[in-house]
């Protein structure tokens, strides 16, 4: 298990990395807890790897009453205590272990886009955006990608290629709306089997749910909620893999997506004193 | 201080060591080694028509590359088969190399060394191996069907087939006398394959300066390994030396040997003349060591209105993967612990180890005893459930008297002894693992179960272990013995053994384990062997030192050596401990000495002491040193005994499976260190929680090994593992010195059939199949 060849490169500040991203291509190592395993068991085998470790400038975590800023370099663990996004600090409780936190990021985590993570789910339900930088014609230039365009399939965000996400916006909560998130995994830390995440304010609902198709499956529930799981259901189209059947999914996200609403609904009633 | 430290909660000497990153373990050495990797076969089952390794030529660093057209003849040989047995008529065993056909993904095919495992990997990445794909068979029933053959000249895919049959008391066999029962049940029951997974994978370090070959190898057994290498290579065993270095783990698979890596890395350092090394990768584990449980069962059943079984005819078919190198001992091992703590009037059981182009099936901790015991008490809770009776009541009904011991069970051990059990007290037991869980005041409710599992597990087999312990002139005791450590405390329980027998504090006994070089002659660490075969073994070579020690103080001291006893290292009059001669001046009187090299050896030389003319210094038939050896070799296996209940909680809606409680009641004779068998139950536990809720080796039809990572073959965190309850019974074992059975099993044995006993009781679904995940308790449901 030793990567096989590849050019490292160590950039310092941000058109550099950009630059050099124009220039080779190759794969951008941040937290590398994806990364790292794939070139080690020789899954990927890129010809550069652009370590951005140290560009000074995106481990910044911003709160704002619109929401959190949350910069490419910021660590699951270091969002995790600055507790700035309710609905982000519960489902990073839920990202792997302690280990891995201290090494992933937030950001690398959306561009890893793994259908069963957590934190796509969390952008995409909120409506949030990933900013994301390039060299273009000897200058850096940025676009934001809202939440609902990032998530292209499995295993695939919007980046494209030369391009790095410096940063991924998560709006704050509306006034008297609460949030929640629930799912079931084989063991404490895994890629959930499902998953739900949910907001539920005055003037509506929404649940994203995870583990059950390409990429997090948003779902707007209106003011409905008893027949939620039922459209949920509906709406997802889980697969069959080792851990456990499509029809297992299908039944599960359901039941945790009535959690997920109704401990989201109870947090925004608490909100708004009622 | 006391001195008697046999039966005290000592703690583990080797944990500051181990727990601290102190630990030498395989790949810790060596660091100049050259690196070895292998190209293992990606396809299932291939015939290697031409390897081409050119494009690797120019890879920096590359050192050698071998196939098995290189290797000399005596080296290419088939591996071993380790236990040969008249019931495996058709053994097979692998080349160290593949030499024409490819029989599971992960077979080496290739090997590379380089100035490093980078380099090594670049190399294996650019050898090109022309495969002609055959078929496959994987899955025990595609193996049974024939149609296709992992060996040409193995027809049926048949590997062994064995019927062992006990009659009852009137002669009659199992099958009439299910017959003739007033009830009878019939079910099929599977168990998944699992693996040992130990921490540290395997690894061998070999180094040939040009006469002497030493070998480091993350082994469960030095001593065979060294002879192997020796047969292998063609030399000498005195030029031969191999060590175990710390090792992290083996559950079983470091038993197997040699392993190919283990010829090849020492033939290769002395064919290169340079240190060579090879460290297993997780991915490597998963796919080119060994795996384990992989069984189906046919049970038939007959029995009375009190659920005593009057007759048990079970047919298993063994998956055994694509070699039998340790020949067929888990099955075995499955038909004959099946019984466990039971009389089941007449029992037949029939076995059929089929091979499949899968990983090879060798042990794994418990050796087909979970297969086993799964399958005796599911037999028992499902007679319970047909008559209404408590499952407890129907395990009681059937168990063997405490007057009954020893109980004859009419069988052939592993060991190839008769399956004589040496004692125990089941029905106590039963009494406080019921108490310990509260069987009787358990409030049943839906989605709350309670389930029970007992085994009987034959510990401590031959032939046979030796101890050497040696006192120095510092009055410091060395204790050597050729059996292995892979973290069980050795150093810890065995130093407690020398402590006792000596009278001497732990803190000046030292324990080396499976170093060739300071004990030749040994068997390994397996089979919960060690504290029995060992440390009886110890504990006798202790006696002889003591004995020679109360000899010479007594000289000394002119007193009876009967008047003689040893505490804290001082050999002193009974009665008056004044008359008193530290044991460190016995051991300088014990080696009369021309030279001194302090002032304590000074008072062995020629002048310093008052002499007898007219009889030599070291006296016939007296050996120079302060020193013992003994062996022991027990005349069939211990029997120890265990039981195990837990209260599970399963969601209504996810279906997961929680287990809320989990009890244990041991008994493995008298205690040696009861912090160290609570700890080895503890690991067993969680390695049975393992075997029962998570673990699985997936194989697709194809034979790839879909889950070969810990990303997706699924071993319990401590966030799964509740805090284990435990109970200690002593029943002493009349068959050895210390009375003691062994532990290091136990934990595991039992807990899928406890896991599965407590589900089906909270769900009111029967569950013939381990493990079962929450997916599948949500198919249970559905129908």
């Amino acid at each position: 298990m030793k990567p096989p060849p590849f050019t490292y490169h160590a950039p310092r500040d941000l058109p550099a990395a950009l630059r050099t991203l124009a220039e080779v291509g190759g794969k951008v190592l941040a937290g590398g807890q994806s990364l790292i395993p794939m070139l080690n068991m020789r899954l990927a085998a890129p010809g550069h790897v652009v370590d951005i470790n140290r560009v000074a400038g995106l481990d910044g975590i911003e709160v704002s009453r619109a929401g959190v800023t949350v910069g490419a370099l910021a660590r699951h663990a270091d969002v995790e205590r600055a507790g700035a996004h309710p609905l982000l600090t519960w489902a990073l409780k839920l990202v792997a272990h302690p280990a891995i936190r201290n090494r992933g990021t937030v950001v690398g985590s959306l561009v890893h886009a793994d259908p069963a993570a957590e934190l796509p789910a969390v952008l995409a339900v909120l409506g949030g955006h990933v900013r994301v930088a390039r060299w273009d014609c000897g200058r850096v230039t940025f676009r934001e990608i809202p939440a609902a365009e990032f998530f292209v399939g499995p295993m695939e965000s919007a980046v494209g290629p030369g391009e790095l996400a410096v940063s991924a916006f998560f709006p704050a909560l509306e006034e008297g709306s609460g949030a929640a998130f629930h799912e079931v995994s084989r063991r404490h830390g895994d890629y959930a089997l499902a998953g739900a995440c949910a907001v539920v304010g005055v003037a509506g609902a929404r649940v994203a749910c995870i583990g059950v198709g390409g990429g997090p499956v948003v779902i707007d529930v209106g003011g409905d909620l008893s027949s939620a799981a039922a459209r949920v259901r509906d709406a997802v189209d889980p697969d069959d893999d080792i851990h456990a059947s499509a029809a297992y999914r299908r039944h599960l996200v359901g039941v945790l997506a009535e959690r997920a609403l109704r401990d989201a609904a109870r947090e925004g009633a608490a909100a708004r004193g009622a | 201080m006391t001195t008697k430290l046999f039966g005290a909660p000592v703690q583990r000497r080797e944990d500051p060591r181990l727990l601290t990153g102190q630990g030498r373990y395989l790949d810790d050495l060596g660091r100049d080694a050259l690196a070895a990797a292998f190209v293992r076969s990606p396809h299932a089952h291939a015939r290697v028509r031409d390897i081409d390794v050119s494009g690797a030529l120019d890879v920096e660093g590359l050192v050698a590359i071998y196939t098995w057209e290189d290797l000399p003849e005596r080296v290419g040989r088939a591996l071993p088969l380790l236990i040969p047995h008249p019931a495996l008529t058709h053994g097979r065993t692998a080349y160290p190399l593949a030499r024409d056909v490819v029989r599971h993904v992960g077979e080496p095919v290739v090997m590379v060394v380089a100035a490093d495992r980078y380099a090594a990997e670049d190399a294996c990445a650019l050898i090109e191996v022309d495969y002609e794909p055959l078929k496959p068979v994987v899955g025990i029933e595609e193996a049974v069907q024939g149609a296709q053959l992992v060996h040409e000249d193995v027809p049926g895919n048949v590997g062994a087939h064995l019927v062992q049959e006990v009659a009852a008391a009137d002669g009659r066999g199992a099958r009439e006398a299910i017959e003739t029962s007033p009830h009878t049940l019939a079910f099929r029951l599977d168990i998944e394959r699992s693996a040992s997974m130990p921490l540290e994978g395997r690894g061998v370090y070999a180094r040939w300066d040009g006469r002497d070959l030493r070998v480091y190898s993350s082994t469960q057994t030095s001593t065979s390994v060294r002879m192997a290498v020796a047969a292998a290579l063609g030399l000498p065993l005195p030029q031969v030396e191999v060590i175990a270095p710390d090792v992290g783990g083996g559950f079983g698979v470091k038993i197997v040997h040699p392993w190919p890596e283990e010829v090849l890395v020492p033939w290769a350092a002395m064919t290169l003349g340079r240190e060579v090394k090879w460290t297993e990768d997780r991915r490597e584990h998963f796919v080119s060591s060994a795996h384990e449980r992989g069984q189906v069962q046919y049970v038939r059943v007959g029995f009375d209105d009190d659920g005593r079984v009057l007759g048990l005819d079970v047919t298993i078919l063994h998956d055994h993967g694509a070699y039998t190198p340790y020949g067929i001992i888990v099955p075995i091992v499955t038909s004959t612990q099946l019984l466990g703590p039971y009389k089941p009037g007449a029992y037949r059981v029939e076995f059929t180890a089929v091979y499949t182009n899968t990983v090879q099936v060798t042990p794994y901790r418990g050796a087909g005893r979970p297969q086993g015991v799964f399958c005796m008490e599911r037999t028992m809770d499902k007679i319970a459930r047909y008559l209404g009776k408590d499952r407890t009541e129907v395990r009681a009904a059937n168990f063997i008297r405490p007057d009954e011991f020893p109980y004859d069970q009419g069988m052939t051990f592993q060991d190839g002894r008769p399956l004589i059990y040496d004692s125990g007290n089941y029905p106590e037991m039963l009494r406080m693992i019921k108490e310990l869980i509260g069987w009787d005041t358990f409030e049943r409710r839906p989605g709350l179960g309670i389930g029970i599992g007992c085994y009987v597990e034959g510990t401590g087999v031959g032939p046979y272990e030796g101890g050497h312990v040696q006192i120095t002139s510092d009055g410091r005791v060395h204790v050597s013995t050729g059996l292995t450590s892979q973290g069980q405390g050795h150093e810890t329980a065995f130093a407690q053994i020398a402590a006792t027998e000596l009278g001497v504090p732990i803190e000046r006994v030292s324990v080396v384990t499976g170093d060739t070089r300071r004990f030749g002659y040994a068997v390994g660490t397996f089979a919960s062997r060690a504290a029995v075969v060992s440390g009886n073994a110890i504990a006798l070579a202790c006696r002889k030192v003591r004995e020679k020690a109360l000899r010479i103080a007594a000289d000394a001291l002119e007193a009876d050596p009967g008047d003689l006893d040893i505490a804290d290292g001082i050999v002193h009059v009974v009665g008056a401990p004044s008359a008193a001669v530290p044991l460190s001046t016995v051991a300088v009187l014990a080696n009369p000495l021309r030279y001194a090299f302090d002032e304590e050896t000074a008072k062995a030389t020629q002048f310093a002491t008052a002499a007898a003319p007219d009889r030599p210094p070291v006296a016939e038939g007296e050996e120079p040193g302060l020193e013992g050896r003994d062996y022991y070799s027990p005349i069939r296996s211990t029997f120890a005994a265990g039981m195990h209940a837990a209260i599970v909680e399963t969601d209504p809606d996810t279906a997961e499976i929680k287990v809320l409680r989990y009890a244990v009641v041991h008994d493995c004779g008298r205690l040696i260190n009861p912090m160290i068998v609570e700890g080895q139950i503890h690991g067993g536990v969680a390695q049975g929680i393992g075997g029962a809720l998570y673990e699985r080796m997936v194989y697709d039809q194809h034979g790839q090994l879909v889950n070969a990572s810990f990303m997706d073959f699924l071993m319990p965190y401590a966030t799964e593992i509740p805090r284990v309850e435990t109970g200690h019974l002593e029943t002493p074992s009349p068959l050895n010195p210390l009375g003691i059975k062994g532990a290091g099993e136990a934990g595991v044995i039992p807990v899928s059939a406890v896991i599965a006993s407590a589900v089906e009781d909270a769900e009111g679904i029967e569950i013939n199949r381990m493990p079962i995940s929450p997916s599948e308790l949500f198919e249970l449901r559905m129908g």
